[in-house]
């Protein structure tokens, strides 16, 4: 028993990886019915819900398997906003699938394999647990893009992801072996001691290790000038997909990122800065731009979702507690948001068939009021305008990059911003300004609360029972970093 | 002082919004519902608002009403008003009312969004005259932008979504620049608490920056020339009561903003940046004074009119002068009503006739009295005719300009006449002639309504025009105390710098 106790600390894990694999037996021995692969949605979720509860016991910092694998309350908070993006996620999958009698078992698998790879990278303390997690969450993930395997569509995002992935998984497996070239040991601990050595940053070993690791780890948050699969595969993916793209592996990745730079590369922070600041402004001017000329509302998530990343990023170049708090803050606002979004556009449906192109958004104020009102609160916090949501996310990590003196990001950061409002603000004159099209069809019941939910979160942040344990977490969490 | 006590002023900003979410569960074909709803909540407010006046102490420089709550940790939730904000409180919530019966009929397609829509806006522009936190401030500031797009976009006019675009984004790229000041400031002083913002030295190199940031959001919300242009957009394109706000209500958060902020925060780079605010107010008074004067549509005419006329406020607050900021304030009070007013004038005729094309109308005066009189008399506010409210303001920020610039004040005297060129040439072509277009024939003079609307508006032009104490008594000690103090810290300022530079030729000889 005191064996086994050991290893409680990562019961999240375990719940989610016993579950996935119970729920693929009882799928495959099961016949293949739509009420039985509803059933295992079902019991997936509250797998998520259960590895949820699980990661709330407990506030300690542990390290398992000779501290490759640490369970500390940055990883918790993460972890916490993985599992809502994934479950929230099933849920919105749920009602698209029945819909078109698609559901299959394989999914909600495939999904929490995905999950349990998120946690794993989450967790990360050693180049080799992190490439685990890493590739457990892609390979999952790559099936996942191309799940509607009689759409083309689906099946080029599958292999277009597979393909840019496999690069990126390439370089980050790259820079790790230069890493231990440099250090001698996969450790996280070790290479953050070999890096604090006096003139360790103008070793060439290191410096490469680290640009070829942050290369497949921007890859995997898609940011700009490694963002290019995104566009397609957020267009090509079965919508219910795209949603859970946008959301869960984001957080995750970024968990990543953040580990990696401030507890693996603290030594080095002058060099790693310099390749954060690009990527974050990169990722804001490119993703605000870009995003102008778009006509698929999942093309445009997509420009938005490589801006949101600029931003979260900006937070992350302060490289203080304040920006890795104000990452915290922006990444669990993001799920929402993002989750709240696809919701609605999960429910632009016409005849069976969904609609991916802006325009038939247009006069969904006299079609369905409510919906239009959520979306154009999601665009309005997405844009930051406060109250909303969005604003006090921005507001974090601006405030982080402020502090750290970091000027021209800031203002290039807010003027790409007033950009970027254009097209959210695009969205939102559809829908009141224009004259109405065809209604949709009624919008399903589960995704009609994920737009609630969502929506009242967005505008209710505002309020300190919202917003204050969000924040004070975040800051506990963060704090653990340094 | 007693049931709502200490949260009289939280009461005032939230009830429209606490109503409005009410509102939004109503049935939306009850639309006599939704306007009854609307004109209770902001008459009640406006009751309220005058209980703020009534308790209001004239002769406490300091906030008074003062609130505060936990929010964001460091950033708290608190509210307060002083004799410059104090006004503003009733302005908007005496304006509001007026809006709603502006639209009593003029709206008819999704009226009870459109009333929502306004509360929240009422809500939003109490808020940003009561904030003393930065952060407060900035929501409130911003989150106007919402209700006041929709509204421009969804009862607007022809161009309505370019003009709501415009002011949207115009609005907002001013607005990010101060957020970010914000922030330095949040920093450098380590709280955003704003009473305790005003009694910081910020370093003057910093103090330059941030005024600039300040600047761009500000300019552009009052709006200063060069980039006024969104206004006549905004102005032409809103329903009547949008204008009424945004010429009434939304212009002075932009001369609020320099008088809380700008001033006694960075009072060293207000000075050093004066010029640079004269000469912007002057080409505004005179160059929109000469485009006014070229204008077809009535509300463009108003809109540039506007434009016009808070120059004089914003020359009046850069002469750090008593005068100057008292005539600010009572231009921009004065301003709101009398702004407003020439909007709902337009807005009768529109109503009718539906083009605000000026060589559309022409002898009104045979077919509505009533509203030849009113307009006259708003006519002559705007002009600055003595015995009207319009004079006060203007004559105490030229006294002020002259006494810090002769030709300032020179140009700027220019701008009166001007103004009062454009405005009588814009009344004679309406109202007086012959009536000879067939469309004007039958046209009515103002409803009961309309009168309602237009008389408490008329009395206060008059009224504040022969006595304007009651405005000039309560803003004198807060205007006061911020002279005093902006001169004080300017002297501190220049003194160490001067013993700089006193050090430097004394090390420099050993050289």
């Amino acid at each position: 028993m005191s064996a086994l106790a050991v290893y409680a600390p990562m019961l999240p894990e375990l719940i989610l990886a016993i579950g996935a694999m119970a729920l693929l037996m009882f799928g495959v021995f099961r016949p293949e019915t739509q009420d039985e692969a509803s059933r295992i949605m079902w019991l997936a979720i509250a797998v998520l819900l259960a590895a949820g509860f699980a990661v709330l016991q407990g506030a300690s910092t542990v390290r398992l398997f000779d501290g490759a694998f640490i369970v500390d309350p940055f990883g918790r908070f993460m972890k916490i906003v993985v599992l809502i993006g994934a479950a929230g996620a099933l849920v919105l999958s749920f009602d698209e699938m029945a819909e078109r009698k698609a559901l299959k078992f394989e999914y909600p698998v495939l999904v929490l394999l995905a999950a349990t790879g998120m946690m794993m990278m989450v967790s990360a303390n050693d180049l080799i647990s992190l490439y685990l997690g890493l590739e457990l969450q892609s390979l999952a993930l790559y099936v996942v893009a191309a799940f509607r395997r009689d759409s083309t569509r689906s099946s080029e995002a599958g292999l277009k992801y597979f393909v840019l992935g496999a690069l990126s998984s390439g370089m980050l497996l790259y820079g790790a072996s230069l890493l231990y070239g440099f250090a001698g040991s996969t450790s996280f601990e070790a290479i953050a001691a070999a890096a604090r050595a006096q003139g360790a940053g103008r070793d060439l070993l290191l410096i490469f290790g680290l640009v070829f690791l942050l290369v497949g780890v921007a890859f995997k948050i898609s940011a700009v000038p490694f963002h290019m699969w995104t566009p397609d595969v957020y267009e090509g993916a079965p919508t219910p997909v795209t949603a859970f793209f946008a959301s869960a592996p984001k957080v995750a990745a970024m968990a990543l990122f953040i580990r990696v730079v401030v507890s693996v590369f603290s030594g080095i922070q002058p060099q790693w800065q310099q390749i954060v600041v690009f990527l974050a402004i990169a990722s804001m001017l490119l993703g605000a731009f870009a995003a102008i000329r778009q006509t698929n509302i999942k093309r445009l998530m997509a420009y938005s979702s490589i801006a949101n990343m600029g931003y979260a990023l900006v937070g992350l170049a302060a490289g203080t507690v304040e920006g890795v708090q104000g990452v915290l803050i922006y990444m669990a606002i993001y799920v929402v948001m993002t989750l709240g979004a696809f919701a609605v556009i999960l429910a632009m449906r016409r005849d069976g068939a969904a609609i991916e192109d802006i325009s038939e958004l247009a006069g969904l104020s006299k079609t369905n009021l409510p919906m239009a009102f959520a979306m154009a609160m999601f665009m309005f916090s997405m844009a930051g305008i406060p109250p909303l949501a969005g604003f006090f996310a921005k507001l974090y990590v601006f405030m982080a990059a402020i502090k750290a003196e970091l000027y021209t990001l800031a203002v290039i950061g807010v003027l790409a911003s007033v950009v970027g409002s254009y097209y959210y603000l695009r969205i939102v004159k559809l829908m009141f300004f224009d004259d109405a099209r065809a209604p949709f069809e009624p919008t399903l019941p589960k995704e009609r609360a994920v737009q609630w939910v969502a929506m009242v979160l967005v505008i209710a942040f505002v309020l300190p029972i919202i917003s204050s344990p969000l924040v004070e977490a975040a800051a506990a969490a963060a704090r653990t970093l340094f | 002082m007693n049931l709502v006590g200490n949260s009289l002023l939280s009461v005032v900003t939230f009830l429209p919004a606490v109503v409005a979410i009410f509102m939004c569960f109503l049935n939306s074909e009850a639309k006599q519902n939704a306007r009854w709803i609307a004109l209770w909540t902001t008459l009640f407010t406006f009751a309220l608002s005058l209980l703020i006046w009534i308790n209001f102490d004239p002769n406490n420089p300091d906030f008074q009403f003062v609130e505060e709550r936990a929010w964001l940790g460091p950033i708290k939730y608190k509210m307060g008003v002083d004799g410059i904000s104090m006004l503003f409180v009733v302005l908007t919530a005496f304006l509001m009312p007026l809006c709603i019966l502006a639209s009593w009929e003029s709206i008819e397609d999704r009226v009870k969004e459109y009333m929502i829509a306004f509360l929240v806006l009422e809500t939003l522009m109490i808020g940003v005259f009561c904030a003393l936190d930065l952060v407060l401030f900035y929501v409130f500031f911003e989150a106007g932008l919402i209700p006041m797009f929709i509204i421009i976009g969804v009862w607007g006019g022809g161009r309505r979504v370019y003009a709501s675009f415009k002011f949207f984004l115009y609005t907002l790229l001013g607005s990010v620049l101060m957020l970010l000041a914000m922030l330095a400031m949040y920093w450098q002083a380590g709280t955003t608490d704003i009473p305790t913002l005003l009694r910081t030295d910020f370093p003057v190199g910093m103090q330059w920056w941030l005024w600039l940031a300040f600047f761009a959001s500000f300019a552009v919300k009052m709006p200063m020339w060069p980039v006024h242009t969104w206004l006549p957009d905004a102005h032409v394109e809103a329903p009547t009561a949008g204008s009424v706000i945004l010429a009434g209500i939304l212009l002075k958060m932009g001369g609020y903003g320099f008088l809380r902020f700008s001033l006694p925060m960075f009072p060293v780079a207000s000075v050093d940046f004066a010029p640079l605010v004269f000469v912007l107010s002057v080409v505004a008074i005179v160059y929109t004074s000469l485009v006014a004067l070229a204008q077809e549509d009535v509300k463009k005419l108003i809109a540039y009119s506007s434009v016009a006329h808070m120059g004089f406020v914003t020359m009046g607050i850069f002469t750090f002068s008593q005068q100057g900021l008292d005539g600010a304030i009572f231009q921009m009070i004065s301003h709101g009503f009398v702004s407003a007013a020439l909007f709902l004038c337009v807005g009768v005729v529109y109503d009718r006739i539906h083009t605000r094309e000026i060589s559309a109308y022409g002898g009104l005066v045979n077919r509505m009295p009533i509203y030849a009189f009113c307009f006259m008399i708003f006519t002559m506010a705007n002009v600055g005719l003595p015995g009207t409210s319009g004079f006060v303001g203007e004559f105490l920020t030229l006294l002020a300009a002259f006494k810090a610039n002769t030709w300032v004040a020179f140009f700027a005297t220019t701008g009166v006449i001007l103004s009062a060129a454009y405005a009588l040439y814009l009344y004679r072509r309406m109202i007086y002639g012959a009536l000879e277009k067939p469309k004007l024939k039958a046209i009515a003079d103002m409803t009961p309504r309309e009168i309602v609307v237009m008389a408490p508006l008329v009395i206060l032009t008059i009224l504040f025009g022969f006595y304007p104490a009651p405005i000039l008594d309560v803003t004198a000690k807060s205007v006061n105390k911020l002279v005093e103090r902006h001169d004080a810290a300017v002297k501190k300022a220049r003194a160490d710098g001067a013993t700089r530079v006193v050090i430097s030729p004394t090390t420099a000889p050993t050289r």
